[in-house]
């Protein structure tokens, strides 16, 4: 197992290392992260991830209440300018407050 | 897939998590669990393999986030290519690149704007310099009261040997006008909506002609890897990661102070000596994040370790901004006492400088703790400072063992 995933490693450094005139690429791995279930959770779905995956809001520290998720959403659409509709924002934020 | 990261993580139970990694030369545990748990709540993270690296700690997939495990710190002064740390702010991560086509751009107050490939580049005098690379947020996860942000443990750091061209070199070829005041780098990295603002940073145009900061197309003797800024990416020696930028594609030359969100908003510390406020508290004032703080670490026992009782030697890495490492000391009863550790050998003085140092453990718990001072008089504090944003945490490490 460990030496199939040195063999992966390695065509990877080469694909990036290896002289031509094509472009080179790149693929990254799947994004498997998902929301916590809980009310709310398609807003959360349909929004946020848009931009970036699940795992921006997992691994946030757990508790943190309400204030800390409103800021997080607010930053995200003024600072960001996630196009997020006041409904759905506060859908959100009701959700992330009582889900993490 | 819920049921399959139930299943990892039961069959891992035995090894989950660095507390139950008892030695810090054994990582295969942890690459056999997949999964591991970071010693701060909600600290659970899967180890991912991405092309051109090892199993690294996932924090984010999009944009990806990638943490290394610190055991890999043990493994050498220079941090191995496949095992660096990788931190993108916007998920529209360039994902095809042709090196032939790749042009870093120079303009703005120059004579001459400069349009260079990748062979120009390496055509001009090349430079060497060993130096950290350190993300803002690193050690985030510890800050007490927690704080938003990427939850990270120690490992968003890396120390590598840098190839490629003084930014002076180019600024000077380019011509800087008269009037000029600070210099913006952009990379190809772009936001996933076109409001969202691009990450661009700048410098000081006397930092940025220090000759120290540079263009880098190699790390550790190879091409960069594609997440650490292929083809070439800013080297900015003793500064934090927040101005390294990757996929580097434009240098801009201003007349005026940058004024990007990146810049403005983002990445600013309180403008005080200690970089803190009060836990909880808003500072007055903000300055953009410059220098590392001076850090050290115990490598080759992790924390929750059961070790042996009796002699022991104990091994690590100091580092700090740029004024190199004076002494490292440590203690193995939490603090009270403290023996001087043997500095080894000097790669300059923005690298991390390994450090040994013999200690006996009685037998039970011990706490055994590391602190640097830098050649500017510089060392750590006993408890962590706080600041809202999480960022320059380098307090004294404390690794909890029980020997027996």
């Amino acid at each position: 197992m460990r030496h199939f995933t040195i063999a992966l490693g390695l065509v990877g450094v080469l694909a990036a290392g290896a002289a031509s005139a094509e472009p080179k690429t790149y693929q990254l791995p799947d994004e498997t992260a998902e929301f916590k279930q809980g009310p709310g959770v398609e807003a959360a779905q349909d929004n946020c991830m848009s931009c970036h995956s699940a795992d921006y809001i997992n691994a946030q520290p757990p508790k943190k209440g309400r204030a800390f998720w409103e800021a997080e959403v607010t930053k995200m659409i003024h600072t960001y300018k996630a196009p997020i509709e006041e409904t759905d924002a506060k859908a959100i934020v009701d959700y992330l407050e009582k889900t993490y | 897939m819920f049921d399959r990261r139930r299943m990892l993580k039961s069959a891992g139970g035995m090894a989950l998590g660095f507390s139950g990694l008892a030695i810090a030369g054994s990582p295969l545990k942890a690459f056999a669990a997949e999964t591991v748990t970071l010693p701060f709540a909600n600290g659970e993270r899967k180890l991912v393999q991405y092309p051109g690296k090892r199993p690294l700690i996932q924090l984010t997939a999009r944009p990806p986030q990638l943490e290394t495990p610190f055991s890999v710190f043990d493994e050498g002064v220079l941090t191995p290519n496949d095992a660096f740390f990788v931190r993108y702010h916007l998920a529209g991560v360039p994902l095809s690149i042709d090196p032939a086509a790749y042009k870093i751009e120079v303009k703005g107050k120059v004579d001459t704007p400069l349009s260079l490939s990748l062979d120009d580049l390496k055509k001009m005098d090349a430079v060497e310099i060993v130096a950290v690379h350190q993300c803002s947020g690193n050690s985030r996860g510890f800050v007490d009261p927690r704080v938003a942000g990427g939850q990270l443990a120690n490992g968003a750091m890396g120390n590598a040997k840098w190839k490629g061209v003084p930014l002076k070199a180019l600024l000077d070829k380019a011509g800087v006008q008269a009037g000029a005041v600070q210099v913006s780098f952009d990379g190809l990295d772009k936001p996933v909506i076109p409001a969202t603002p691009d990450f661009v940073k700048a410098l000081e145009i006397d930092h940025a002609r220090d000759g120290e900061v540079m263009l880098a197309y190699q790390m550790n003797g190879e091409d960069l890897p594609w997440l650490n800024g292929f083809p070439v990416r800013l080297v900015v020696p003793g500064r934090f990661g927040t101005y390294w930028v990757k996929h580097l594609a434009t240098i801009t030359v201003l007349d005026q102070p940058f004024d990007g969100f990146w810049m403005k908003s983002a990445y600013r510390i309180p403008d005080n000596d200690c970089a803190c406020v009060e836990a909880g508290a808003k500072p007055d004032k903000t300055k953009p994040i410059g220098r590392f703080n001076v850090r050290s670490f115990v490598t080759n026992v992790l924390d929750g370790a059961k070790v042996k009782a009796g002699d022991a030697e104990l091994r690590g890495i100091a580092f700090d901004g740029g004024n190199g490492i004076k002494s490292v000391e440590t203690s193995v009863d939490g603090g009270k006492t403290w023996a001087p550790a043997k500095l080894g050998e000097d790669l300059g003085k923005y690298s991390f400088r390994q450090w040994t140092s013999k200690a006996t453990l009685p037998s039970g718990e011990a706490t055994i703790m590391v602190r640097a001072t830098s050649n500017g008089g510089e060392t750590q504090p006993t408890s962590a400072r706080w600041n809202p944003p999480g960022y320059m945490r380098n307090a004294v490490e404390a690794t909890r063992v029980t020997a027996a």
